[in-house]
């Protein structure tokens, strides 16, 4: 058994519109901000993961040490789809889990802001003379031809297809999904978008690919979170204040999607949560009735159905009734994305699997404000990336 | 379709002549299918396939009605996942009204083929689509 890994800071900055910074201001603010949170200093970090997506090749991490601090570590640049943020704790938590370093410093940052369609956002022209390429020996683009590969039509599908398995679902009941998320946005001042819309406006918005419209969708927007993650044993060295207001990591998983039936055809985002979800309970010793709170990936109002069932909070099939329970708002008994979700709080997609780990350590900490949910002491948080990659971690209250 | 004009699939996977049909890449070892070129099973690992032909009748498991899409994409369409005796495939959904009227989960639907485009060469490109199956004759 290796020993406990702990959140020792955290930070995530504003989400939304950042004309003036850079990527690398983004970072650095949530960076040297996770790092003061921790009370600890870049020249005690070990290790450095970062993840950029949309600037992939750009080295980010090493962008990041060039302000911050050069200090020789190894960097870990990721890349993992919408759970690269995810897959950088996950790479400092297996660097301080192997016993190479005490202290590792993970970091996701997007800039989003304006950004449309994030894919079949172009399609190419045709060619003068067919000629047939790639794998599918396709004469011509097949987006829009063949399918769709816009995000918010493939995750359309992936909430259609769960209602048409188990039944119960509706536009209006998508619709009142994404309601609870942006209600529960107007609590939170770091979210991109703080307003609350009725139902009638949800369903009367722009439609972007039925039955989601367009307050149902994740927004683009700029941002940036980063962790600190230390050991147990170096964490009793530190101070009483210090090891109190520490997060445990009972779980750190992340997986990819296992070859189902039609899953190259639409991808199948539900085997891998369950399957990251199982792990993660089975590390954490936790049962899914224990959880306080859960930040789930709500990149659009149909997914985030599909994964009340995928991360079992609720029976098999149940999620249509989980949600008419009121289970997942904030004052029901499993509040799920209190923080606003990616619909309102936005998806600059390399920050939302640590920014979602940072809303789950706010209110273990009890430093939620005027959304905290009362006396939390376990949470889960998840990502999904589309390819696929998924990550879940459990974090549980410090008992010192 | 014009019989007298040089025809090519939009896809390899679809087979033109008088039964148009969808054929797979089927694993020897343990059946998964793919619409793809193979290196080997991402199932099984093995690198055997075998030609396997995929029923025309299908029924609707999954659909969005695309609204926003990429310039050049005409807008509404309708996507969907069809299972097709067992096999998943993708495609869009035609001759039929794109709204939640007409369009509904579990829908008994048939594929069609239709031309979607002629290069310089004078070449037609034959492209495929699920129309509702009491529907007859070819998509427009």
């Amino acid at each position: 058994m290796s020993e406990d890994i702990w959140i020792l800071g955290i930070h995530m900055t504003k989400f939304g519109k950042h004309a003036d910074e850079d990527l690398v201001d983004l970072a650095s603010e949530a960076a040297l901000g996770a790092l003061a949170d921790g009370g600890v200093t870049m020249q005690q970090m070990g290790v450095l993961a970062a993840g950029s997506l949309m600037q992939a090749n750009a080295g980010i991490g090493q962008q990041l040490q060039k302000q911050i601090g050069q200090t020789g570590i190894p960097v870990f640049n990721v890349a993992n789809a919408c759970a690269t943020g995810a897959t950088a704790l996950r790479t400092a938590i297996m660097a301080v889990k192997a016993g190479e370093c005490d202290m590792g410093l993970a970091v996701g940052v997007e800039k989003l802001s304006g950004a449309g369609l994030l894919s079949g956002g172009s399609r190419r022209p045709d060619s003068e003379t067919w000629e047939p390429h790639g794998r599918e020996g396709a004469v011509m683009a097949t987006d829009g031809r063949i399918g769709t590969a816009t995000m918010p039509g493939v995750f359309a599908q992936i909430g259609m297809e769960y209602g048409h398995r188990y039944g119960g679902t509706s536009f209006e009941l998508f619709a009142r999904i994404s309601e609870k998320n942006h209600a529960h946005s107007t609590l939170n001042p770091l979210a991109s978008y703080q307003k609350r819309f009725t139902l009638e406006q949800i369903m009367g918005d722009i439609m972007i690919a039925y039955p989601n419209t367009r307050p149902m969708c994740s927004a683009n927007c700029d941002g940036a979170a980063a962790a600190v993650v230390i050991s147990d044993s170096a964490l009793k060295k530190l101070s009483l204040e210090q090891q109190r207001r520490a997060v445990k990591v009972s779980a750190s998983v992340l997986t990819s999607d296992p070859w189902t039936e039609g899953c190259q055809v639409l991808p199948d985002v539900n085997t891998l949560t369950r399957n990251a979800a199982t792990t993660a309970y089975e590390q954490a010793g936790v049962d899914p009735a224990d959880l306080d709170l859960v930040e789930l990936h709500d990149c659009f109002a149909t997914a985030e159905l599909v994964h009340y069932d995928n991360l079992m909070l609720c029976e098999e099939g149940g999620a249509v009734d989980f949600f008419e329970s009121g289970a997942p708002w904030r004052d029901g008994r499993l509040p799920v994305n209190v923080s606003g979700g990616l619909q309102s709080k936005g998806h600059p997609i390399a920050a939302t699997g640590i920014a979602n780990i940072w809303e789950v350590c706010h209110h273990l900490r009890g430093e939620a404000g005027e959304r905290q949910i009362p006396d939390a002491k376990v949470g889960l948080a998840h990502v999904i990336g589309l390819g696929s990659a998924c990550g879940v971690h459990i974090l549980e209250k410090s008992a010192a | 379709m014009n019989d007298t004009r040089t025809q090519i699939p939009l896809v390899d996977y679809l087979v033109l002549g008088d039964e148009p049909h969808l054929v797979a890449n089927e694993c020897t070892s343990c059946s998964a299918r793919f619409f793809n070129r193979r290196n080997a099973c991402a199932s099984c690992g093995g690198t055997e396939f075998t030609k396997a032909d995929i029923d025309t009748a299908g029924e609707v498991r999954a659909f969005t009605i695309v609204a926003f899409a990429a310039p050049g994409v005409p807008v509404p369409f309708v996507a969907a996942k069809v299972d097709c005796g067992g096999t998943s495939v993708a495609g869009n959904l035609v001759d039929v009204e794109p709204d939640d009227q007409h369009v509904t989960l579990g829908m008994k639907v048939r594929l069609v083929t239709f031309p979607v485009g002629t290069d310089s060469a004078g070449t037609e490109a034959i492209g495929f689509g699920f129309a509702p199956a009491d529907t007859n004759g070819d998509a427009a």
